[in-house]
């Protein structure tokens, strides 16, 4: 839904500041959004001074040592720190990304960690994902074959084919993409957005699978699919490198090219 | 409050099946569009300066004559699918998003309509 000001009880207010100890000599200030669910207080930003010296180099490194030497009640994802997993998408900086693949050295002045934008929020920097992961089950993420595999043998695939995965395989389901889609932002409740898009290209494009028609037929909706208008803020912002957008053109060429 | 599962929900009514013959008429309409606004852009130039009567005579000529109505037919066949995609983007509340949609289309019509009757009456009239 289009909303140019946040609602009342959004609105951030400043935090707490917690200081670095004296003795610190490279000290960078984390300005962290703060939101508990079970306090009727709006959101703040609360400021920890972070010692780099006694700090690990991703911004991921620095929201550990918070939590683990500041203050404990700091919540956020994260699983595998080196980009692997997708837990610990945020925005940094006013970027969609991964905060264990983000150095902390390329913030220029305080860092500022929110949420991942136009989401709602279960906890400080924690999404709902509920929605979105329903929006990725409902492309049917796996192989749909009727020709049965042969006996103790595995469907094959030429290296050609094998080849148009690439690109697409190392999605991490991040959901950074979307989340910095105007298109997405104003219509996530019908519109798959790139993240998703991405992952039923995937399928579309596998050589081995057999339910492309239906898988196109799912897609071909004005809400669905046709909200992207190439704004292309998915691919630039993707902190795997991958291009969503481009996905997304190759499905609209294919029901051009059916019909 | 709807207990409906989060998928149940994403599925929704279904797909609609529909969209790409918009999709693809926009995209036609505004490649068509770029070499007819080059000639009328240069039409216009070289007509400046003109009176009247040398004017609508370069209106009534054939060639002008057909390239004006296409020009006037895909700007406003183009304006109509465009400014549908924006109210769809933007307005929420499907039954002012319907009229807003309607409202544009019939806009679209009538301007398109009286515009090309210009110019047909401009050419048999003069
Ligand atoms: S290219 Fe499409 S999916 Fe990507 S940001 Fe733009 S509108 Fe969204
Ligand atoms: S395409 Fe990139 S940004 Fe989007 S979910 Fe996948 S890894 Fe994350
Ligand atoms: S912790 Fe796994 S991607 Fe960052």
């Amino acid at each position: 839904m289009v909303e140019f000001t946040l609602p009342k009880n959004s609105r951030i207010k400043k935090g707490k500041t917690y200081e670095a100890p004296a003795s610190a000599k490279r000290v960078k200030n984390f300005h962290v959004y703060r939101w508990q669910p079970e306090k009727e207080e709006n959101p703040r930003l609360d400021t920890y001074e972070v010692d780099l010296d006694n700090c690990g180099p991703m911004v991921l490194d620095a929201l550990i040592k918070i939590k683990n030497e500041i203050d404990s009640s700091l919540t956020f994802r994260r699983s595998c720190r080196e980009g692997i997993c997708g837990s610990c998408s945020m925005n940094i900086d006013g970027v969609n990304t991964l905060a264990c693949l983000c150095p902390i050295e390329d913030i220029k002045g305080d860092a500022k960690v929110y949420p991942l934008p136009h989401m709602e929020v279960v906890k400080d920097l924690v999404p709902d994902l509920t929605h979105i992961f329903a929006q990725y089950a409902s492309v049917e993420p796996w192989l749909q074959a009727d020709t049965t595999s042969p006996p103790n043998e595995e469907r094959l695939q030429s290296r050609e084919d094998r080849a148009k995965l690439d690109g697409l395989w190392e999605c991490v389901l991040c959901f950074c993409c979307s989340t910095s889609c105007p298109s997405y932002w104003w219509n996530e409740d019908r519109y798959l957005g790139p993240a998703v898009l991405l992952s039923a290209y995937r399928w579309i494009v596998d050589s081995r699978d057999e339910a492309t028609g239906k898988r196109l037929d799912n897609l071909e909706d004005p809400f669905r699919l046709y909200r992207c208008h190439t704004i292309m803020n998915c691919t630039k912002t993707c902190p795997k490198g991958l291009n969503p957008a481009k996905s997304i053109a190759e499905i609209k060429k294919l029901l051009v090219a059916r019909r | 409050m709807s207990l409906r599962s989060p998928l149940g929900r994403v599925r929704g009514l279904g797909s609609a099946k529909e969209g790409t013959a918009h999709w693809w008429a926009q995209r036609v309409t505004a490649i068509a569009l770029v070499p007819l606004a080059l000639w009328f852009v240069a039409s216009i130039l070289s007509l400046i300066g003109a009176d009247y009567a040398t004017t609508t005579a370069w209106i009534g000529m054939p060639v002008p004559a057909v390239l004006l109505i296409l020009l006037l037919t895909a700007t406003f066949y183009h304006a109509q699918l465009g400014l549908q995609v924006v109210l769809e983007d933007y307005v929420h509340n499907e039954g002012l998003k319907l009229a807003a949609i309607l409202l544009v289309k019939f806009a679209c019509l009538v301007l398109g309509l009286a515009a090309v009757f210009g110019v047909l009456k401009i050419a048999f009239q003069g």
